[in-house]
């Protein structure tokens, strides 16, 4: 009989080091590759391009902030899929769900900014954000509950809907008229922009986001919601066998990650670009759902795995720029270390054993 | 009239590589959301081919054969290494599908903008811009037609006949041969699937693999097949984008969101190939239809553009809602097979 070279079984658990053994040996092996394809392409020493890479991520105080709120940005959107992961509700549409909450604020900004005083605007501002976007992530959820349709491809189908709802509004309300861009609003007064705190426009950005990490971090952890969350994802009969009202844990998830990813695009427009286009979320909406798995759904490890994404990001813009090349470059590293990251977990998951055991026996 | 059909045709076929593609993976429980990437893929590796192959040669003496057959073979490459990736991270690593195919898709998208921006620069060559027309207009040789006309109108034949030939054959016969080719790979998707016992046993690997093991299917073997496939299929959706439709000019990102489209199609024609040629016609005459209705706006452009997405998702609700088990998505889409977990 033919005896297969080895065969895989589940690991039943893995201490804590060695699991992060393996994630940190996958990153090394995909940074290593990384140098590999740069080389490659560039013919540069590899080591002078991690170095520009390190300088262009935190060279400066202009380039630390930069990166600390693109990582608050990228944040805020995992922590807001990740309810939804964690109950196997395959939320791709959080790239909508942020610029539905980022047309909700520019609309307030552009008709109500002049007119009313910021304690009263905010407020506006800030509901307004959070009804779009649950709004735009709780459509999927009803249809789910109901009738189980797929949520992965409707969710999918509603970035779209909403890119194209936003060029209308572009189009129709273009500053000059015509132009197809709306410009930075209210840039003389700057009404409904978020306040520089000591001096930083970010660091507002910043706060809010950590108040979320961790209200995230509770809510999953230990309020009743979350462990609801954590049974219906786990098996769906169990759930309903212990009294859990599935369909309500479903749709109740949604708004609440629709919510925050709306709370993200007043963060985008309000708090960053002051202004939207069908790019603000940037493809973030995406990178997100792979930080969040990434993370394994933990709010804490999300913190430095957005962090990493961004850094390599921000790094291979500046290796790109330096060197002439196109700035995409960033997107081919960020996919061989996303690529690296996720095969790492097989071996955590997973056990392989060689059979070598009969040979020996037999010699 | 004719001319709003024709370019519809034009814009359906890339979408109805991508959809017949990705119905192949999907049938076998595999959602591949890497399909706009790997579409990227083969456009941009058949652009690499092309490029080197004119520059090594020159634009005026290709050899029409190996215009064709470079490309060609360079999309097939470049998509199937994708296909490969995506197959051996989510059914050798069982790694989750989703995240793998936005990784793909990250990554080919970011691949194809990188080598379109920095190609020239990398070869060192020393062309303003990387322009194909020559490649491009191999691709785009069409049957002859013209000649028929010419001889029908020389004879005195009736006006009416001509026109109306003339109106056949820019509708049918008008385009080039990756547009056909298109059609009779769907239908003969559409026919493996349905009456073939590799398909009859693909679809049980989708529905449910640990049955479709324990009948003796070598499962891994079918999901792998059939991923790669599916996304060879799709990168010839690029390759024709970029060949036929570009012209041969690579510009970045703009084959823009496209392979979601595709994706979208595949829930609009509830998994069946056949439906996609007609479906991707649909789809593409949505696309253009904005061109073709007198006094509309700017503006309302943008959003009859956001109807291909409204009807897929009408279709997904009207399918999911009707419970129809031939029409529902394949039951163990999404999920990775290991068989000690059964």
């Amino acid at each position: 009989m033919r005896e297969p070279l080895f065969h895989i079984s589940k690991r039943t658990e893995i201490a804590l080091v060695k699991a992060w053994l393996i994630r940190i040996a996958a990153i090394a092996l995909a940074l290593v590759l990384c140098a590999i394809v740069t080389f490659a392409l560039t013919g540069l020493n590899p080591l002078r391009v991690f170095a520009t890479l390190v300088d262009g991520a935190i060279g400066t105080a202009r380039r630390r902030w930069s990166l600390l709120q693109g990582t608050a940005i990228l944040l805020c959107i995992s922590l807001a899929v990740t309810p939804a992961f964690k109950m196997r509700f395959w939320n791709t549409g959080a790239e909508g769900q942020v610029l539905a909450g980022a047309m909700a604020t520019a609309t307030c900004m552009l008709f109500l900014g002049n007119r009313l005083p910021s304690p009263v605007l905010f407020p506006i501002m800030f509901v307004c954000a959070v009804i779009a976007g649950s709004v735009w992530g709780v459509i999927p959820a009803l249809f789910k509950a109901k009738w189980n349709t797929n949520e992965t491809l409707f969710t999918l189908m509603m970035n779209y809907i909403a890119m194209q709802i936003i060029n209308y509004f572009v189009y129709q309300w273009a500053v000059p008229k015509g132009s197809g861009q709306i410009g930075i609003i209210n840039g003389d007064t700057k009404a409904g922009w978020l306040p520089a705190i000591f001096g930083q426009s970010y660091l507002c950005n910043i706060l809010i986001v950590v108040v979320i990490t961790i209200f995230i971090f509770i809510y999953l952890r230990f309020s009743k919601h979350g462990y609801e969350i954590a049974v219906v994802g786990e098996s769906e009969n169990t759930a309903r066998y212990i009294g859990i009202n599935v369909k309500r844990v479903i749709i109740r998830t949604m708004l609440l990650s629709g919510a925050i990813c709306g709370i993200c695009g007043l963060l985008i427009v309000s708090g960053t670009d002051h202004t939207v286009t069908r790019d603000s979320a940037g493809g973030q909406g995406f990178t997100a759902i792979m930080v969040s798995w990434l993370a394994k759904f933990d709010p804490i490890v999300m913190i430095f795995v957005s962090m990493l994404i961004i850094f390599l990001q921000k790094g291979a813009i500046e290796i790109s720029t330096q060197f002439g090349l196109n700035k995409s470059f960033s997107e081919i590293l960020t996919g061989i270390i996303i690529f690296f990251i996720i095969g790492c977990e097989f071996f955590i998951n997973y056990q392989i054993h060689f059979n070598h055991s009969r040979k020996e026996a037999k010699a | 009239m004719i001319t709003f059909l024709q370019r519809a045709v034009i814009m359906g076929i890339p979408l109805l590589f991508g959809s017949t593609g990705e119905t192949i993976t999907e049938k076998s429980g595999h959602l591949n959301l890497g399909i706009p990437g790997v579409m990227y893929m083969g456009g941009i590796c058949a652009v690499i081919g092309a490029f080197f192959y004119e520059n090594a040669v020159g634009p005026e003496n290709i050899v029409p054969f190996l215009a064709i057959l470079i490309p060609l073979a360079c999309a097939l490459l470049g998509s199937l290494l994708m296909g490969l990736v995506y197959s051996f991270f989510t059914v050798t690593l069982r790694a989750n599908q989703n995240v793998t195919g936005l990784a793909l898709t990250t990554f080919g998208v970011g691949f194809g903008n990188f080598f379109g921006g920095s190609l020239i620069k990398l070869a060192d060559a020393d062309v303003p811009s990387i322009n194909l027309t020559a490649t491009s207009s191999v691709f785009k040789t069409k049957l002859p037609y013209d000649a028929l006309l010419n001889a029908m109108s020389a004879a005195n034949a009736p006006s009416w006949l001509t026109a109306f030939v003339r109106g056949f054959c820019d509708l049918f016969l008008s385009y080039s041969f990756l547009a056909y080719a298109a059609i009779i790979i769907a239908f003969a998707t559409a026919y493996i699937l349905k009456r073939t016992r590799v398909g009859l046993h693909l679809r049980a690997v989708g529905e449910n693999p640990g049955t479709a093991d324990a009948a003796g299917i070598n499962v891994g073997r079918y999901k792998y097949v059939s991923t790669c496939l599916g996304s060879m299929i799709a990168g010839l959706g690029g390759l024709y984008y970029i060949m036929d439709y570009a012209f041969g000019v690579w510009s970045n990102n703009g084959f823009g969101d496209r392979g979601w489209l595709a994706i979208a199609l595949v829930i609009f024609t509830v998994w069946k190939p056949n439906v996609g040629i007609i479906g991707s016609f649909l789809f593409g005459g949505l696309l253009i239809i904005h061109n073709y209705i007198p006094g509309l706006g700017v503006a309302d452009q943008e959003l009859i553009k956001a109807l291909p997405y409204v009807v897929t998702v009408i279709v997904l609700i009207f399918v999911s809602a009707r419970e129809k088990k031939e029409s529902l998505p394949p039951q163990s889409l999404g999920l990775s097979y290991f068989r000690e977990e059964r």
